[in-house]
């Protein structure tokens, strides 16, 4: 069913069969042109019946899906399945995988059916028409993996894998990757769970050897299923992981760092922040030297600023040498505070306040200052309103300290929030919030004088 | 039905449909190479088949006999003869074979003693005649397609013995037969007879399965094979259509030169009064009504014998849709009752609510937003289901169709993997709710008198919408718009493109009622409703080319 937008770009090329024009824009409204104008793209053939009848049985499928109406969906279906008659070879060639997604969806939910209805189901749907076997049977796969039969999918999966049809398409070749790949991870599950067993079994125990055979075997086949799949350009996490933790495991580091390497900075891949958090956590395991680290951490800055492991970098950053780091970490901890989700981190702005204090201490206003114009205009209502004061002092009064701190640096004391701070009388907090209530004095860049 | 009586008259029994003629002479002659062992066949037999079952359905929904035996045979056999495929010397049936099979029959059959049937058509008699007037270069005409059909390329087949050559047969002059036409044929002997059912009774009738139609050659005997180009002669794809039956209808009645018509009296059922009461019941509309009908009725002289009964011959052959202008005879009754224009029918309504309330123990005056609410609800329910029903229609036959040898196994795969996906999924479904065919009915919709649920309107008076005029009674409304502002000179057959948006809330709502009751299209209950006004208000016509305000005075 085409857009009714569609069918009129399409009917300007054609010759009109009616006299009067449809102008698009103008705002002339004929609906019943609509009809006709769809015959112009068929060859001036009207509807048939027939289409009427598969049309309208559709669209009540879909809606009876929508409304979880299973019942009626499962009725119309029954007599949807004539379009894979249709004399309209286009709709004839469309139809089983209309039908296997409609049919699939149906079966998945329908009370009265089963692991067995699904199976014969897939197993017809698979055999019309070739070019839907391999999507079919990963469907078909993962489907029975969800219901916890894990052997029945990978005899699925390995059946499909050994399909084969005169020339590949290149959609064919990714498909077939990836029904390796998801028996790669099926092995891959056997595999830790072997690794399991392995771990309550004593070196001497004489299973052991055995054991950890089974398991190589295991690993090989994994590593050899997950592969091809690995180097297509895509987002593989859970496939990445599990291969790396079957490398790390057997010692071989370089090839680990080789494929999260790649699977980080391989420009044909889409950027994954994933990617460059599983690299991060593998180096810091290696504990490679702080630069790597750094350079690591900073791609991930730049394509989610607000991630936790924000406040790990801009430590790493406080510790190194260079100047540039350390401007960069201010950066960090600010961006980190940009985004909502963070706003009640306490770390964050214990970090912030503390950090604040230490640059201005060492003469780096002008950073500051940097930092602080973009965001002058919106933080103060952002954080630092009267009601945050408010509401941050009912729930956690750590947090109320340490923004408060940040609030009087940044906005001088006569800000709402240090305001509101320092007026609060508590005992635990008394010492802390004097200290502040100086630190403020001190370092506040609203006052000049400092 | 309801309303017919019962006629006992002898009924002639003209013996067996031909057929069984045909298989026992044809069994004599040499055979093509068949991709399936049967019987030999001609088209025509096949559709006289698809008649000879729509005829015996036609019995069993109560309509006389003698339609089947005499008025539809014989309308067949004229037809058989004005196309030269029967009953006249040299028929078509050439390609080098020349079968002159049915040439013979009629010196052998039982249809000599028809003639005095014949004679009933009180015209020149045309057993002979058709031959001797028609050039004799005709039967002779080489057919461009003998070649293909004496080559036995598997791609061109039928299971009918001239099925190829049929599909290419261009003629000019002869009218093709083919299933759509079988209806026109149906409704042409009902219209003879002047049986209770309408055009548009047919059609449904046809949609809920009690006529064979689509699909009809499943109901072949076994040994008729069907394939090839027969298919696409027998097995259609498309609801039949009002508007075109009905074209077809007038096109075969002129090809067979037939003559007037036996006379559509004020007693027919296809009399506009009568109708209208029928309709007017249907649509649960007071009784009282049918008064104002027959009013209009007289009034635009569509109840005229001469203007109702179906001339052929006549100079300008049209006839009349009489459920069609039946209907468009009540919505104007409701224009000028109600005016239609999503105002005063509201402010009627309130008046009759008030009244009603007030005096429960009286005949209750008709209350128009009442009426449309009932009627909104059932007519919504039943249009749902008819969608449904559409929407769950399986087309394809049993045993499948196939072009040719090649595709024959495919077709019969697939068939294969239509039934069995089809056996997985009614497992899923509930047996229990299945709509059972229901028994054919003329009337759409039952009201009786008491129903709380669904009230019934017979008996409502319409005394708040007349008022007293002297000595008789005339509408409240004195306004009136017109469907259509202007005619087309010449006689063209759109008077008036029918734009939704360009009338009332409540006309379209009246015109989608009535046009899904008969399932025709909205644009030609408008264009009737139109026809029926130019008639109503001829001098507003003819004066002025302006919409205007018409004052009528409706009189007992």
């Amino acid at each position: 069913m085409s857009d009714f937008s569609e069918e009129l770009i399409r009917s300007k090329t054609e010759d009109d069969q009616e006299e009067s024009c449809v102008f698009s824009g103008t705002g002339m409204s004929f609906p019943w042109l609509q009809k006709y104008i769809g015959t112009v793209a068929t060859g001036g053939k009207k509807e048939k019946d027939f289409a009427q009848t598969t049309n309208a049985c559709l669209s009540f499928i879909q809606e009876a899906l929508l409304k979880h109406r299973w019942q009626k969906a499962a009725e119309f279906m029954h007599s949807y399945f004539q379009i894979l008659e249709d004399s309209d070879s286009h709709k004839r060639q469309a139809a089983p995988e209309i039908i296997w997604k409609l049919g699939s969806e149906i079966l998945f939910y329908h009370p009265k059916s089963n692991v067995e209805t699904f199976n014969t189901f897939a197993d017809r749907m698979k055999n019309i028409g070739v070019m839907n076997y391999l999507k079919i049977s990963l469907q078909h796969a993962l489907y029975l993996l969800h219901h916890g039969m894990l052997e029945d999918a990978n005899r699925n999966l390995s059946h499909a894998e050994t399909w084969r049809y005169g020339e590949k398409s290149s959609s064919q070749e990714v498909l077939i990757n990836l029904i390796q790949a998801y028996k790669g991870l099926l092995q891959y599950y056997t595999w830790s769970k072997k690794k399991m067993e392995l771990s309550t079994l004593d070196e001497d125990d004489y299973a052991y050897n055995t054991a950890s055979q089974n398991m190589l075997n295991h690993s090989w086949k994994t590593s050899v299923n997950l592969c091809a799949l690995i180097q297509t350009p895509g987002v593989w996490d859970p496939f990445v992981k599990s291969y790396v933790e079957m490398l790390e495991f057997y010692g071989d580091q370089d090839g680990a760092r080789e494929v999260l390497t790649n699977y980080a900075y391989d420009e044909k891949f889409p950027s994954n922040p994933n990617a460059h958090i599983y690299l991060y956590n593998f180096l810091k395991r290696e504990k490679a030297p702080r630069e790597k680290l750094i350079s690591v951490l900073k791609i991930l800055y730049q394509i989610v600023p607000s991630h936790k492991l924000m406040l790990e970098f801009h430590r790493l950053l406080r510790k190194s040498e260079k100047e540039d780091h350390h401007k960069l970490g201010l950066e960090v901890l600010f961006g980190v505070l940009d985004f909502a989700g963070c706003t009640k981190n306490i770390t964050a702005w214990k970090y912030l306040g503390k950090y604040l204090r230490q640059t201005l201490v060492g003469n780096h206003l002008a950073w500051v200052q940097e930092e602080w114009n973009s965001r002058k205009n919106w933080w103060p209502s952002f954080h630092f309103s009267s009601f945050w004061a408010k509401s941050d002092w009912k729930e956690d009064k750590a947090l109320a300290c340490e923004k408060a701190l940040v609030a009087g640096i940044l906005l001088g004391k006569g800000c709402r929030y240090f305001r509101f701070i320092s007026k609060q009388d508590d005992q635990v907090l008394r010492k802390k919030i004097k200290r502040i209530k100086k630190s403020v004095k001190k370092h506040s860049i609203v006052n000049p004088g400092l | 039905m309801d309303l017919e009586e019962a006629r006992s008259k002898e009924v002639i029994n003209t013996g067996a449909i031909p057929n069984t003629k045909i298989q026992a002479i044809s069994r004599g002659l040499k055979r093509k190479r068949k991709l399936e062992k049967g019987w030999d066949w001609y088209v025509c037999e096949g559709f006289q088949q698809i008649l000879y079952q729509q005829a015996e359905a036609l019995k069993t929904l109560g309509v006389g006999p003698e339609l089947k035996d005499e008025v539809l045979h014989n309308f067949w056999k004229r037809y058989l003869q004005k196309s030269k495929q029967a009953y006249c010397k040299n028929p078509v049936y050439t390609s080098g074979r020349k079968a002159t099979v049915l040439e013979d029959n009629p010196s052998h059959s039982d249809w000599d003693s028809e003639p005095d049937l014949l004679s009933d058509f009180s015209c020149r008699s045309f057993v002979e005649s058709g031959t001797d007037s028609q050039p004799d270069g005709r039967t002779q005409k080489p057919f461009p397609i003998s070649k293909a059909s004496q080559s036995e390329t598997a791609s061109i087949c039928s299971g009918s013995l001239d099925g190829v050559e049929y599909s290419l047969r261009k003629e000019k002059g002869i009218v093709k037969m083919t299933v759509p036409r079988t209806l026109a044929f149906c409704y042409l002997s009902l219209l003879w007879q002047r049986e209770t059912i309408t055009l548009s009774d047919l059609l449904r009738f046809v949609e809920e399965g009690h006529i064979p139609y689509l699909n009809a050659f499943q109901h072949f005997p076994e040994e008729m094979k069907l394939y090839g180009r027969d298919k696409g002669i027998f097995a259609i794809e498309s609801w039949p259509a009002y508007e075109d039956i009905y074209k077809k209808m007038i096109e075969i009645a002129k090809f067979l030169d037939l003559p007037r018509f036996p006379d559509i009296t004020e007693d027919c059922y296809l009399h506009p009064n009568i109708l209208c009461m029928k309709y007017l019941m249907e649509v649960n509309l007071p009784d009282e009504m049918n008064d104002l009908t027959c009013q209009v009725v007289k009034m635009t002289g569509i109840g005229e014998v001469d203007f109702l009964t179906f001339d052929p011959i006549a100079k300008m052959a049209k006839t009349v849709k009489y459920d069609v202008q039946a209907v468009a005879v009540i919505v104007v009754v409701l224009k000028l009752l109600f005016l239609l224009d999503d105002n005063l029918e509201w402010t009627l309504s309130n008046i009759a609510e008030k009244y009603n309330e007030k005096n429960k123990e009286d005949k209750p005056w008709f209350d128009f937003r009442k009426w449309y609410q009932v009627m909104k609800k059932s007519v919504d329910e039943k249009k749902q289901k008819w969608e449904e029903a559409r929407a769950k229609y399986m087309w394809k036959s049993e045993k499948p169709l196939y072009h040719s040898s090649i595709d024959r196994a495919v077709v019969y795969k697939r068939r294969e993997m239509v039934v069995s996906l089809q056996k997985q999924f009614s497992t899923l479904v509930d047996s229990a709710p299945t709509v059972e065919k229901k028994s054919p009915s003329s009337f759409q919709f039952n009201w009786t008198e008491g129903d709380s649920a669904r009230t019934c309107f017979h008996g409502h008076g319409l005394q708040g919408i007349l008022k007293k005029k002297d000595q008789s009674l005339t509408t409240k409304n004195s306004l009136y718009w017109l469907s259509t502002q202007k005619f087309c000179r010449s006689y063209c057959k759109h008077v008036t493109t029918y734009e939704e948006s360009n009338f009332s809330l409540s006309y379209q709502f009246i015109i989608n009622l009535f046009s899904f009751l008969l399932r025709i299209k909205t644009s030609s209950l408008h264009e009737e409703v139109s026809l029926i006004e130019k008639r109503l208000f001829k001098t507003k016509y003819s004066k002025t080319k302006k919409k205007s305000r018409s004052r009528k005075g409706r009189k007992y």
